[in-house]
């Protein structure tokens, strides 16, 4: 495919700064799949169809710990239109797990189920109903086993082993077999500065299981191929990280699983994991026939890992005038079944959980369980979310006790560019974090009590309660609250992150065309909009073609932790420097004797032409590029990182830093215990906006995951049974546009030298804070002390 | 069982329609017309509406043999619809409705294409003709994933016919009933604004 391959260290400089062209970075330039979107044209992976297509159906444990006695397919076997049922003894390979990090996760259970909901057994069909009826004629036979299902029960003496012989590479550091990872984060001296002290806040803290609830269900479409391969057309957040875990358990060369994204319903950390994408090819090659799976929602909520739920215990202290003296913290993740991405998640957890604040003496614990509860992973924000909501509700805490504005005690401990992680990291790029919270709380707050001075006019659907009609205002306070937040991006502590762009330049019909290839997933964000703009910039063309994403082209890592603006579109860029090189080599041989410029001269790409930066003309790209092409392929990597220390906690372990601040106004009706959110106004540091519509539309997206935590969204788990109590959009509650209030967006663009024009990654932070700014304006509001989230409506009136 | 119905505007028959098909499923998989969208299937989500008879409706709720004889307008028929609309002062009878006649869903060929497009055609709208709400969902940037927008597009076209100059508050009423994930809706609701504000100026 390409012609050229070789890896270019990030940061290798370019002696040319682009000058601006048209569509290029910085523009809002609009979404290249907006018309197909908008006409249901965009061929989602739910949407795939084949000649001779079957239908996938997953079945799926309905208890959460159990011993399989016995599986019985007959009846699913005999039923009409129905050519595949597998289980696990139909497994191809020796492979038989899969993982992230970990190979922990069966394809299809292996006589014991860990999760409610656990893949058992898997039926084509020619009809979807045909495929769901037959796997419920599927006998399985549970010897249900104890439950392990929360930290006391997962290290009590003789609690069950959730993986019995473990051999990862966490297992020799792990206090108990039944906790993922631990990661403690030691600095100073907590005992000498605790001292120092003049108050100490203690809190213990519950946040609740949040599941991502993208709209597009998992789904997919996998076809055999001649030579024995599969092709799969699926909707994911890594094509390659799939890929590496489908190939060993298909026993198939990873050649011949050929990928392809299909279009992709949103993601927030759900499609890191595999879902439906192994059984689809397992079903397809078994019957030599297209298999499509789509799940329905029910299904998805057990198809995919959720936001680890956790609890926090943090203590402070504090000067009397107001510093910070020392922390000490431990947050329980439950991981679940699966490891997931649990060590990863820890590892933010942790060396995170000290918030955008100077801290020196700080004693830090983050673990991570194995228990019987579904399996958590990614999500926006990835265990600084957590860690977020504990420790502002600490600050506000805090600066109550000191009797001190609870932003200006903030500001009083903001970190800042040159301050010192607890890992002993220094931020070594802006930190603005005193400055968004002057920005958020400058704004003019929203007018007060409005339906009494709009008499008549007040409109009810405003009001808490909203087309209820609860309430024309009586029993309603107002409260407001703060928070800021801090999130890495990338992939930290070690890992070779990288990603491969492929750029292709010729002349198509007289003018210069780009074509950018990557793996990227678009989910969404709009990183495919700025990989044109990029293009643009970097080769001065106006056309820009973007080819799908495949694995025919080199990894691009994975669209998450905040990094695909920075890795993927760094990697264009990257790329689109060598291109340009070569174009003017090419020019230098053909023309450089016509023009002393082509020695001596800077030279530029502009509207099509080869230009001087003094901006004289010498050629048109066209005209020296002929029937040449250039194309070429190359890897592109962020500086490195380490693993943090297993004992200490101390390392370089993050590439980058990101901060967002909110500021919410809630309104509570205090008899009914609803709340309406009236504003949550943010600002936010990206470094460089590269598309300042996309990054309003990341912020005000990540700052709603964030309040629907705050009040509504939880996965309810029932603590007898591990089962899951509400998998449907009716029993698990996300913000509706009448539970969403206006979202002011303030950007500061502050370069971090670093990165790709000065960039920041930024589609993470504003989930963090917007979650304790909620709750911080709750409890203003109500006077009471909120420890969990998401806050009910009977916590809100006491009737709990 | 065989159901007959108007979609887009072509009439429509559809046979071995087995008796729990929803008339989504029936859009989806048997009429060639995967824009309305299964996020669902509790009418939670309104991913799936569609116009019957003009009014907006959740598909997946709907079964297909109530759909016999009756008229259904989905995302695919937006723009002829609206346009037919400007033109006759009513919408319902529309000419191509796009897609219609195939067996169901998006061929290979035509998934492994849809990025190759030119990168600009949405900017351009070269050779799509678009409705008002539509163009102005690309403009305000109120499309992420995109998976709700169909259902958005549908509802909120329902809304401008009904109310030419909503206020703010209408408008969230009227979409309440349509989830979106990514966008956090600010961008919708100025898309909606958007739109209303360009018929208000065309008019």
């Amino acid at each position: 495919m390409a012609q050229n391959t070789r890896t270019v260290p990030a940061g290798t400089p370019t002696n040319v700064t682009q000058k601006h062209t048209k569509g290029g970075i910085g523009e809002s330039t609009l979404r290249p799949d907006g018309t197909l979107k908008v006409t249901g044209e965009f061929a989602y992976s739910s949407d795939m169809w084949h000649e001779d297509m079957l239908w996938g159906q997953t079945l799926r444990s309905t208890v959460a710990h159990a011993e399989i006695v016995s599986i019985d397919i007959s009846e699913a076997l005999a039923l009409p239109g129905v050519y595949s049922v597998l289980t696990y003894d139909d497994l191809p390979a020796e492979m038989k797990n899969y993982g992230l990090e970990i190979q922990d996760t069966p394809v299809l259970a292996n006589g014991r189920v860990r999760h409610h909901g656990e893949p058992v057994a898997l039926v084509a069909a020619d009809h979807p109903e045909t495929a769901r009826r037959a796997a419920a004629k599927i006998k399985i036979d549970y010897r249900e086993l104890p439950l392990v299902t929360d930290e006391a029960s997962a290290l009590a003496p003789g609690a069950p082993l959730i993986h019995e012989g473990r051999d990862d590479h966490h297992i020799g550091h792990v206090p108990h077999p039944n906790i993922v990872h631990r990661q403690p984060i030691i600095r100073g001296n907590v005992e000498e500065a605790r001292k120092r002290a003049d108050v100490i806040v203690e809190g213990e803290y519950t946040f609740g299981m949040q599941d991502q609830a993208f709209l597009g269900p998992e789904s997919g479409l996998a076809v055999p191929s001649e030579d024995g391969g599969v092709e799969l057309y699926v909707a994911t957040q890594w094509l390659h990280s799939d890929l590496k875990q489908i190939a060993p358990v298909l026993g198939l060369p990873e050649e011949k699983v050929r990928m392809t994204l299909s279009g992709v319903g949103g993601a927030f950390g759900g499609r890191e994991d595999i879902s439906m994408q192994i059984h689809a090819c397992l079903l397809a090659l078994a019957t030599n026939k297209p298999v499509k799976i789509v799940y329905n929602r029910f299904e998805s909520f057990f198809g995919h890992v959720h936001r680890h739920p956790a609890k926090l215990y943090y203590e402070h202290g504090a000067t009397k005038d107001g510093k910070l003296t020392h922390m000490k913290c431990k947050i329980v993740l439950d991981g679940g079944a699966y490891a997931s991405a649990s060590p990863a998640v820890v590892g933010n957890a942790s060396s995170l959980s000290v918030g955008p604040y100077v801290l020196e003496d700080v004693d830090i614990e983050a673990i991570a369980l194995y228990t019987n509860n579904p399996p958590c992973g990614a999500m926006r924000g990835f265990g600084a979310v957590q860690a977020c909501f504990a420790y502002e509700a600490q600050m506000d805490k805090l600066a109550a006790k000191l009797g001190m504005d609870p932003v200006e005690f903030r500001q009083l401990n903001a970190m800042e560019m040159g301050t010192v992680m607890p890992t002993g990291q220094v931020v070594d790029s802006p930190a603005p974090v005193a400055e968004l919270l002057r920005r958020v709380k400058s704004r003019p707050l929203p007018p007060e009590r409005q339906w009494e001075s709009a008499g008549e006019g007040a409109d009810v659907r405003a009001l808490p309660g909203g087309l209820s009609n609860t309430t024309h205002g009586e029993g309603v306070v107002r409260g407001v609250g703060y928070a800021v937040g801090i999130k890495n991006v990338g992939f930290s502590e070690g890992f070779d992150d990288y990603s491969t762009a492929r750029v292709r330049l010729e002349v198509i019909n007289g003018e210069p065309v780009a074509m950018v290839h990557t793996a990227m997933a678009e989910v969404g964000q709009g990183g495919i909009t700025v990989h044109a703009q990029i293009a643009r910039t970097e080769l001065g063309v106006t056309q820009v073609t973007i080819h799908p994403a495949d694995t025919q082209v080199g990894s691009a890592g994975s669209t998450s932790a905040s990094r695909q603006t920075y890795m993927t579109g760094g990697a264009v860029k990257n790329t689109c420097e060598a291109v340009r090189e070569a174009l003017l080599e090419i020019g230098r041989r053909k023309n450089g004797s016509y023009h002393p410029a082509w020695a001596t001269a800077e030279l530029l790409l502009e509207g099509g032409k080869i230009v001087t930066d003094g901006g004289e003309v010498l050629a048109d790209i066209a005209e020296i590029l002929g029937d040449e092409a250039i194309d070429l392929e190359l890897e592109y990597r962020h500086h490195p990182t380490v693993p943090f220390d297993l004992v200490t906690g101390q390392g370089n372990g993050h590439v980058q830093y990101t901060f967002a601040a909110h500021r919410a106004v809630v309104e509570v009706d205090t008899e009914l215990g609803l709340v309406k959110v009236v504003e949550l106004a943010t600002a936010q540091d990206v470094g460089k906006a590269l598309n300042m519509l996309s990054v309003v539309g990341q912020i005000q997206g990540g700052t709603t995951q964030g309040l629907g935590v705050a009040i509504m969204e939880e996965i309810i788990v029932d603590p007898k049974t591990a089962k899951v109590r509400n998998p449907s959009f009716t029993d698990y509650l996300i913000p509706t546009i009448l539970d969403t209030p206006t979202i002011p967006v303030d950007v500061l663009e502050l370069a971090d030298p670093k990165a790709p024009y000065g960039l920041r990654g930024m589609g993470e932070a504003p989930t963090l804070s917007s979650t304790p700014a909620v709750l911080a304006a709750i409890r203003q509001a109500t006077g009471l002390e909120i420890n969990k989230t998401p806050i009910r409506p009977e916590a809100l009136t006491g009737t709990l | 069982m065989r159901v007959n119905f108007t979609v887009n505007g072509r009439q429509q028959e559809a046979d071995d329609v087995w008796e729990g098909e929803s008339l989504l499923y029936v859009l989806r998989e048997r009429m060639g017309l995967p824009g309305s969208k299964n996020a669902c299937e509790q009418g939670e989500c309104g991913s799936c509406t569609v116009r019957l008879d003009g009014v907006p409706v959740c598909s997946c709720l709907v079964a297909a043999g109530q759909v016999e004889g009756r008229d259904v307008v989905t995302v695919e028929g937006l723009a002829e619809f609206s346009k037919q609309r400007e033109q006759h002062g009513h919408g319902g009878a529309c000419g191509a409705g796009g897609g219609c006649g195939g067996k169901g869903g998006v061929t290979l060929d035509a998934a492994k294409q849809w990025q190759a497009k030119p990168a600009g055609d949405s900017q351009t709208g070269e050779g799509v003709e678009l409705s008002t709400i539509q163009q102005a969902f690309i403009d305000a940037g109120a499309v992420q994933c995109g998976f709700c927008t169909p259902g958005l597009l549908v509802q909120a076209d329902a809304l401008l016919e009904e109310n030419s100059s909503p206020s703010d508050q209408d408008i969230r009423e009227a979409l309440s009933g349509n989830l979106c994930r990514c966008t956090g809706y600010e961008k919708i609701l100025d898309a909606v604004r958007l739109a209303a504000a360009r018929q208000g100026e065309a008019v």
